[in-house]
């Protein structure tokens, strides 16, 4: 062992330490699952850039070849690159944190647990939670920025409002994804179950949540999916801030309501279950 | 039956495998003892033809392992480090579907997957799903796995790493009776007693290369006293204190936390330490193993 | 002990080209394929299935109300739906042929271990790539098979030559999977295995499979035209109405071409890729 020199530091008391852990435990979490991410930055900046410019190209000028020729005045009468733009971007927002709630959680419970190093720690089950919630959502905003961006540059965010596209991607993703967080907490095998979420939950909702067209062109038997959907709600609300979509005032606090109660909701059970799970 | 005869593999500029030269004769039992990181394992691997060799020439019963892999394979049987068993399917079809790799019938099959859950001690799992099994009996599973084809080579790489003590006793007897059948065993370990216990010829191996050769015996007796005597006196005091032991024994280890006095009668050793007015914390004699024939080759211990 | 039978022949010395990677015995790893699809649960294999079907009712119908009728291959006026349709079977049988040969051979060879054990059997390289292509397209035929009767069911099939969807399905497949596998033998982690996804995306979105491929400026086309998916979406598209140009040759011939380099460079990088 080195000799202890007169100018080395020293770690505080373990009473500061749990006094901080308290008030700070999350942000601790949210530090280590960030520099975590390091290792994808990559693949996040390469997927936050390039995404939309696919997407924006493929579908908002593609697809809109063909769709501003047949619908005629457009939908909500904007061209079809307006109209869809913010609802990708919403969309992405919220497939990545789907993604981002269920590999990572799996990892730190079962595949490399991670949580169970914190977890002996001061830091509390609940805020290794809110970290990972805390982390993922800084991710999310950076994505939905660049997002809005590149949304910006093709002249597809009309209205001044729409830089607030950048906290409803964020919340939109968190609406979907920290129920789905709290699930993958539950399992204690992952039996193909991601998959499934994703092809038979995640898919179908982006294809039925209004993303490409208004919800009632969909047979009115189908539309409870977008009603129910947290996807379509961020659509309505992401159209609204972009170029000023009308919709009623009833109507926009039922799609803000019911985001905040599904992200609500879903945090609560998610605290809930890594507190049992890791057994605190 | 085996013949390596300078192997070598690099991966990029290091050299795992540094140079090694052995025979294995049939029915011999052949171990490979050295610290993690030495090349064990990456020998092992080029022996079964699943890791292209950088240099050296190599024949198993004959055959090249590069050039004649299915054949090669066709008769051995391996153990792998860590336990690769299928977990898409279940214990009994695991011994089965390995069967078909070798082109085995499947009517040859069925009787012999019932034998080998009987060796392994499995036969109540045999419906179960491999990650119900417990670490020991994914090992003995692995173990069965690798008999599927009657191999008269068994290649074995740390069989017995992280299991209990018990469950490491249950291995060793069966590997015991596979050597009684003459099924000649080629076995890795950084555990001195494994090797004591189940090989009648040893190579030690650090850092690629081989250190020493010969039986457990033979090593010791090369290599080291007949006993040892372990003493301490504390971390501060263990370096200071070895001058004034030097003509206690034939030679003196120091380590970190304690002195290794190399002897052949320890108990007279420990009274005449006491009787120049050193009092050790502890003190202990033992009969020396392979651990201090590697200490004595290279300086270090085997397991870190 | 007795020696076990040997009725494959498989201990004899052999000097057959390949004899190093090739054990002729890929139908062992083909049985093991369907022990697990046995043992699997249904939902699993089926899941595969409803990707493309869920993209032909939201884009197909539901967009396609608000489209009406498009031009399809020759010029017919065709239905939205019947238009993108045989293109999104051309995209499922890529994407499955792209996931089994690059995720799912790099996991069961990382993670899984499985063809750790699996190489230390007297099975070569080759045995083991040809099993597992094998596998990739038996899944896309069940899943051709399946689209195609939904195609049946929603009355977007109007002549017996769509029935050679099925098929050219597996052939789509087979092209891609043979260039997967050769791809995943110089990936050595996560992060290089996600450039797989940065290139599938692009390829898919700009296919021409939602709309026509002249809307983009000519060089875009250009670009489009040099990637396979394009051509095996025209190929399905053309099939699905049995409207054949001389172009139907060269969708062909790109695939044939494709399988046969993708197996050449797949057979060479099997040592790479397996041995380590
Ligand atoms: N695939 C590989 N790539 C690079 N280095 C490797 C690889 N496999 C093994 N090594 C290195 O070769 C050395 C010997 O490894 P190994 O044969 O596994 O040792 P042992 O089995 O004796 O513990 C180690 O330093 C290890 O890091
Ligand atoms: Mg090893």
């Amino acid at each position: 062992m080195t000799e202890v020199g007169a100018g080395r530091l020293r770690a505080h008391g373990p009473e500061v330490s749990a006094a901080r852990a308290r008030r700070w435990g999350s942000f601790y979490f949210a530090e280590h699952q960030l520099r975590s991410m390091r290792a994808y930055l990559l693949t996040i900046v390469v997927t936050s850039v390039g995404n939309p410019l696919l997407y924006l190209f493929s579908m908002g000028i593609g697809l809109a070849a063909i769709v501003d020729r047949r619908v005629v005045g457009g939908f909500d009468g904007v061209g079809y690159l307006a109209y869809s733009a913010p609802a990708l971007l919403v969309s992405s927002a919220v497939m990545t944190c789907a993604i981002e709630m269920m590999f990572p959680v799996m990892d730190g419970f079962k595949w490399r647990r991670i949580y169970y190093g914190p977890h002996v720690t001061p830091l509390a089950p609940r805020q290794l939670a809110a970290g990972h919630i805390m982390a993922v959502g800084a991710r999310l905003a950076v994505q939905s920025a660049a997002f809005f961006l590149i949304m910006l540059a093709f002249g597809a965010a009309p209205a001044g409002s729409a830089w607030l596209l950048v906290p409803l991607g964020v919340a939109t993703g968190m609406a979907f994804g920290a129920p789905v967080m709290a699930y993958a907490a539950r399992l204690e095998k992952e039996n193909f179950q991601f998959s499934l979420i994703q092809r038979f939950v995640v898919m179908p909702l982006f294809l039925f949540s209004g993303t490409f067209y208004p919800l009632e062109t969909m047979p009115a038997a189908m539309q409870w999916i977008g009603w129910v959907s947290p996807l379509w709600h961020g659509n309505q609300l992401g159209r609204a801030v972009s170029y000023g979509l009308a919709e009623p005032p009833w109507l926009v606090a039922v799609h803000i309501a019911y985001l905040a109660l599904l992200g609500a909701v879903g945090i609560a059970w998610a605290g809930r279950n890594y507190t049992r799970r890791l057994g605190a | 039956m085996i013949s390596a005869e300078n192997l070598v593999k690099r991966y990029g500029g290091f050299a795992a495998v540094d140079g090694i030269s052995f025979e294995v004769a049939a029915g011999e039992s052949f171990g490979l003892l050295g610290p993690n990181g030495a090349g064990k394992s990456t020998t092992m691997r080029m022996i079964g033809g699943v890791t292209q060799r950088t240099s050296g020439r190599l024949t198993i019963m004959g055959l090249d392992p590069e050039r004649q892999g299915p054949e090669v394979r066709a008769h051995l049987g391996v153990v792998p480090q860590q336990d690769n068993l299928d977990e898409e399917l279940r214990v009994r079809d695991n011994l089965i579907v390995y069967g078909r790799y070798f082109g085995l019938p499947l009517a040859y099959l069925r009787q012999r997957a019932d034998e080998l859950l009987a060796f392994a001690q499995l036969e109540e799992k045999a419906a179960a799903k491999v990650d119900s099994l417990s670490g020991g009996m994914k090992r003995r599973l692995t173990i069965a796995r690798s008999l599927v084809n009657e191999p008269r080579i068994l290649l074995l790489d740390e069989p017995t790493t992280g299991l209990d003590p018990q469950a490491r006793h249950i291995l060793w007897d069966r590997l015991f009776r596979l050597k009684e059948q003459g099924v000649t065993l080629v076995v890795t370990t950084h555990y001195m007693d494994e090797a004591e216990q189940l090989c009648d010829r040893i190579i030690v191996v650090d850092k690629g290369r081989i250190m020493a050769e010969g039986s457990p015996a033979a090593l010791i007796r090369e290599h080291s006293s007949r006993e040892v005597l372990e003493v301490r006196f504390g971390a501060e005091r263990n370096a200071a204190v070895v001058r004034r032991l030097e003509d206690v024994g034939e030679r003196i280890e120091a380590l970190p936390d304690r002195l290794l006095v190399y002897t052949d009668d320890g108990e007279r050793s420990l009274e005449r330490i006491r009787a120049s007015g050193l009092h050790p914390l502890t003190s202990l004699v033992r009969r020396a193993s392979l651990e201090d024939v590697f200490l004595r080759l290279t300086g270090r211990s085997l397991v870190d | 002990m007795s020696a076990p039978p040997d009725d494959a022949g498989i201990l004899a010395a052999d000097t057959r080209p390949f004899s190093a990677v090739y054990a002729r015995n890929a139908r062992a790893v083909i049985w093991r394929g369907f022990r697990v699809i046995r043992s699997q649960n249904w939902i699993v294999l089926v899941s595969g299935f409803f990707e493309p079907v869920f993209y032909l009712l939201s884009m197909g119908v539901g967009l396609g109300s608000l489209v009406g009728e498009v031009e399809g291959p020759g010029g017919t006026p065709i239905s939205y739906a019947a238009y993108i349709a045989p293109a999104l079977l051309a995209v499922s049988a890529m994407n499955g042929a792209i996931y089994d040969s690059t995720w799912n051979v790099y996991f069961k060879m990382h993670f899984g271990k499985l063809y750790q054990g699996m190489l230390y059997t007297s099975l070569g390289p080759l045995d083991i790539a040809m099993g597992e292509i094998f596998m990739a397209l038996f899944r896309g035929l069940l899943y051709a098979v399946g689209f195609t009767g939904v195609m049946g069911i929603m009355g977007l099939i109007t002549t017996p030559w769509a029935l050679l969807l099925v098929p050219a399905s597996v052939m789509v497949a087979f092209g891609f999977a043979s260039f997967g596998m050769a791809v995943t033998s110089y990936m050595k982690t996560f992060q290089q295995m996600d450039l797989i996804t940065f290139v599938m995306l692009p390829i898919f979105l700009f296919s021409a499979t939602f709309y026509p491929l002249s809307v983009y400026p000519e060089p875009i086309q250009w670009v489009v035209q040099a990637f396979p998916l394009w051509h095996g979406v025209e190929l399905m598209r053309q099939i699905s109405i049995g409207a054949f140009t001389p172009a139907t040759w060269i969708h062909v011939g790109y695939y044939a071409a494709m399988i046969l380099v993708g197996v050449a460079f797949t057979t060479r990088r099997l040592r790479s890729l397996f041995l380590r």
